[in-house]
């Protein structure tokens, strides 16, 4: 679905990609693990277009073509199919959750079926349907959290590029948004989703990837890699740590 | 005392003589052209404490001349003349004639009280809310001053205003001003005003009293802005309400730009290049009738220096200085 | 209420109307940027020349309105273009210096061009009558102001309220970066409130030459500050808000003029920043402004 070949990206002074490449197969999840500053975050947006790349392709494979994604815009990307559900959440505070929602579905024209897919928003998280009047900004971080997806999913995406879901939410509201994240690829969307938490990410993804000072260290299926001795060393702490909503760094 | 110190002080000397024996060796034109140069640098390098050093936006310099310009005139004003130029003046004032000294001090003192105020109002608010209310005082200065027409002749403007101001008086308080913002730049407080200038935040969770600080380099620049305006008036003997304004406001800041923000010695050089650049220019205006190129072109300026060099010529640095020390 | 009254009423309103439409594309710009435009009062200078020019050239007036406000917004789209956008992520100093450095740059390019002196302006007959309403006798133009001011500031609430257009500028405003990823393609959008802004700014000028009858190429700055002066007391970036300030100041500013002694009445300017320091000093965050933590 998604190729990464070669990629070099700085942000500001530093060189943050070093020729990364990695594949993202159609339908499945795929997880990127690391530690901090390794280069998660910035692959992501170098994919979604909101920083440049010095060297490298980004190629979406689809309706049998192929689009280089490093030559376009943001608005292009996600009008491919590309939706990206940033790091830190990111809702629009000052509007309505539903505005929330609706500006989603910006780049779609055809209006009823995205007032289906809002009805299907609603089902999938009923608390935004309960405060779809309020101002985004006065929702906790779980409900941001559930509206932001919502926001990208909004987009019918092909693939959904996901920063750090379980970032500061409660363990039983990481259970949640990991359960949707399954049903979410279960309905056909290929998931690329960057987590601190690597535990939890390798057991829910199908192929995942281990980011070192910006590239491609390990990849495999995601059980392999929670065996792998060096993998549970470096990223996955002792043993139980899976489900530390905290995260190893 | 390091040696910059000392070159400082040798060259305030100097020049303090060679101030004294150039009036009898220079014609009248030069002599003031020198003298507003200057007072230019002076403003700017007040305005660099203010705007470059501690990042707060001020646009406030005129009015704060225009304010220790009045007092300071009104107090040295020839007191047989009062009764006509100026008929509502209180009995005290109207029978002063004080020397330049006192009525600078008085000039100055006035220009920092207005500063205080506006400044507790203000500051604690960020940018430019900081630069439309000093932009709003330079307008209320000047209503200010029309209205108050018993005391300021209003729009007509005050003329013979004795020409008291002497090429060495401008050379030292030039000169102090540098040496005085250099110190501070390089003292504690000076780097804590640059702390501020980077991250207001982070400096205020080291202890420092943000506000505080800020209000200082404001009511600062504002005494400064004071005496150049006192000593601007007594210059050219002739005040009116417009007569330091918003252009004077925006060459100040290009000067400081242009110099690099926060760099002491890049506020001397701009100041004086583009002094003798908008004088070169005004006879071009005045036989071509083009009145507005100079300030075109300064506004021009500004928008190349913020494109291709945004830190200006020096950013915050002094070249050829803190080497030595 | 006597007809002196209401006579001032109806021209505080008038005032307040043209200080409306002024504020409201200021706050628009303001909002989506955060940089204040100073340059904003010197487009609706622009505006009030075109109009002279165009008048002069004999279009008729319902053209004239229209291509006003097409050179309204052809300047807004120039000034993001030439400074905005290339400013875009700088520190937030340099862009409001670089916005100053463009209002002087209009002002004396035009003080060249058309030189300082004060041109006449003349609206037709038919604008300059008056019309009896009740005990106060009101100039048509007047009423025009207000109207004209009523429908575009309740359009532009409207617009972004509802409309898809005025919804993604107030995700742009709000989260930039959020904004692209969402697909709004963020530098139309910007492009366009600077457009729909620098528009209403326009025609703000044609209808101030039309009420003061004399425009200058300085006219355009103590308004682009008032304007300001108005956000702040409505709440800086919010639209309704900056409506709200205008009408309040226009009122203000001339109920002090009207109801206080003759000799205050030359302090009028002095008193509308007088009340910005106040009004910054009680209430920083306006009317129906949201705190912001970058100015508390």
């Amino acid at each position: 679905m998604l190729e990464i070949a070669g990629l070099d990206v700085h942000r500001g002074p530093s060189h943050v990609l070093r020729a990364l490449s990695l594949d993202v197969p159609a339908g499945r999840i795929t997880a990127l693990i690391g530690a901090n500053g390794a280069g998660k975050t910035t692959t992501l947006m170098a994919v979604s277009g909101l920083l440049a790349a010095r060297a490298g392709r980004i190629t979406l494979h689809a309706d049998d073509r192929r689009h280089e994604l490093t030559r376009l815009r943001p608005d292009e990307i996600v009008a491919l199919g590309v939706a990206h559900c940033p790091e830190g959440r990111q809702v629009f505070a000052s509007l309505t959750v539903e505005e929330n929602l609706m500006i989603g579905a910006y780049h779609r024209r055809d209006r009823t079926a995205v007032a289906s897919d809002r009805e299907r928003m609603i089902d999938l998280f009923p608390v935004l349907g309960e405060r779809s009047g309020q101002w985004a900004g006065s929702l906790s971080g779980g409900e941001q959290m559930m509206l932001a997806i919502g926001r990208a999913l909004m987009a019918r995406p092909r693939v959904l590029l996901l920063d750090e879901p379980s970032l500061g939410l409660a363990p039983n509201l990481v259970e949640r948004i990991f359960a949707t994240i399954r049903e979410i690829a279960a309905e056909g969307i290929t998931v690329l989703l960057v987590e601190q938490n690597a535990g939890a990410a390798l057991e829910l993804a199908d192929r995942a990837h281990v980011i070192e000072t910006g590239s491609v260290s390990r990849s495999g299926s995601g059980p392999e890699l929670l065996r792998d001795p060096r993998v549970k060393d470096a990223y996955l702490g002792l043993a139980g740590g899976a489900h530390h909503a905290g995260g190893t760094a | 005392m390091s040696v910059s110190t000392g070159l400082g002080a040798l060259v305030l000397a100097a020049g303090t003589l060679l101030s004294l024996w150039l009036p009898g060796h220079l014609d009248a034109y030069l002599l003031t052209l020198a003298c507003l140069i200057l007072l230019n640098v002076m403003l700017a390098v007040s305005l660099q404490v203010t705007n470059g050093l501690t990042g707060l936006f001020s646009l406030g310099h005129p009015a704060f001349m225009t304010v220790g310009a009045y007092l300071a005139a009104i107090l040295t004003y020839p007191a047989r003349r009062k009764g006509f130029m100026m008929p509502e003046l209180p009995a005290v004032l109207a029978g002063a004639e004080w020397p330049l000294l006192p009525a600078l001090l008085v000039g100055a003192l006035g220009a920092g009280l207005v500063a205080l105020v506006v400044g507790v109002a203000v500051l604690r608010l960020r940018g430019h809310y900081l630069a439309v209310a000093t932009l709003g005082l330079i307008v209320i200065v000047r209503v200010v001053t029309n209205n108050l027409d018993g005391w300021t002749r209003g729009g007509l403007g005050l003329s013979g205003v004795p020409r008291l101001t002497e090429l060495w008086m401008v050379w030292l308080a030039t000169g102090l001003t540098v040496v005085l913002a250099w110190r501070l730049k390089h003292a504690s407080a000076g780097r804590a005003m640059m702390a501020i200038r980077e991250n207001e935040m982070a400096a205020r969770c080291m202890g420092i009293d943000a506000f505080a600080l800020k209000l200082t380099a404001f009511v600062a620049g504002a005494v400064l802005a004071g005496i150049a305006g006192a000593l601007t008036v007594h210059l050219i003997s002739v005040i009116t309400p417009g007569s330091y304004g918003i252009p004077l406001a925006f060459n100040l800041v290009v000067m400081i730009v242009v110099g690099g923000l926060g760099s002491i010695t890049g506020a001397v050089l701009a100041a004086v290049a583009l002094s003798l650049l908008s004088e070169g220019l005004r006879p071009v205006e005045e036989s071509l009738g083009l009145y507005g190129l100079s300030q075109l072109l300064m506004a021009l300026l500004l928008i190349v220096v913020l494109r291709l060099r945004p830190k200006g010529l020096f950013g915050s640095a002094e070249p050829a200085a803190s080497r030595s020390s | 209420m006597s007809g002196y009254h209401l006579q001032q009423l109806i021209n505080g309103v008038m005032l307040g109307s043209l200080y409306a439409l002024v504020a409201i594309g200021f706050s628009m710009i303001y909002g989506i940027v955060r940089l204040i435009n100073f340059a904003h009062g010197d487009v609706m200078m622009l505006g009030a020349f075109a109009t002279l020019g165009l008048v002069a050239a004999g279009v008729p007036w319902p053209l004239v309105f229209l291509f006003v406000i097409a050179v309204g917004a052809l300047a807004g789209i120039t000034i993001e273009r030439a400074i905005f956008r290339p400013m875009r992520g700088a520190p937030q100093v340099s862009g409001f210096i670089a916005t100053l450095a463009v209002a002087i740059a209009i002002q004396n390019a035009m003080l060249m061009t058309v030189s300082g002196q004060p041109r006449n302006f003349m609206f037709p007959d038919l604008l300059r009558a008056r019309v009896a309403l009740g005990p106060a006798n009101v100039g048509a133009i007047d009423l025009v102001i207000i109207l004209v001011s009523v429908a575009v500031c309740a359009a532009l609430v409207f617009l972004a309220r509802h409309s898809r257009v005025g919804i993604a500028m107030r995700a742009t405003a709000d989260n930039l970066q959020a904004a692209r990823l969402v697909g709004i393609p963020v530098d139309r959008t910007i492009m366009l409130a600077f457009a729909i802004g620098s528009a209403i700014a326009a025609l703000a000028g044609l209808l101030w030459g039309g009420r003061f009858g004399q425009i200058d190429p300085l006219m355009g700055f103590q308004p682009g500050l008032k304007a300001f002066v108005a956000c702040v007391i409505g709440g800086v970036g919010s639209i309704t808000g900056a409506m709200l300030g205008g009408y309040l100041l226009g009122i203000a500013e001339v109920m002090f003029v009207g109801l206080l002694p003759p000799a205050l009445a030359g302090y009028r300017d002095a008193f509308v920043f007088l009340l910005l320091i106040v009004v910054l000093l009680v209430m920083p965050n306006g009317l129906l402004g949201r705190s912001e933590e970058e100015r508390a």
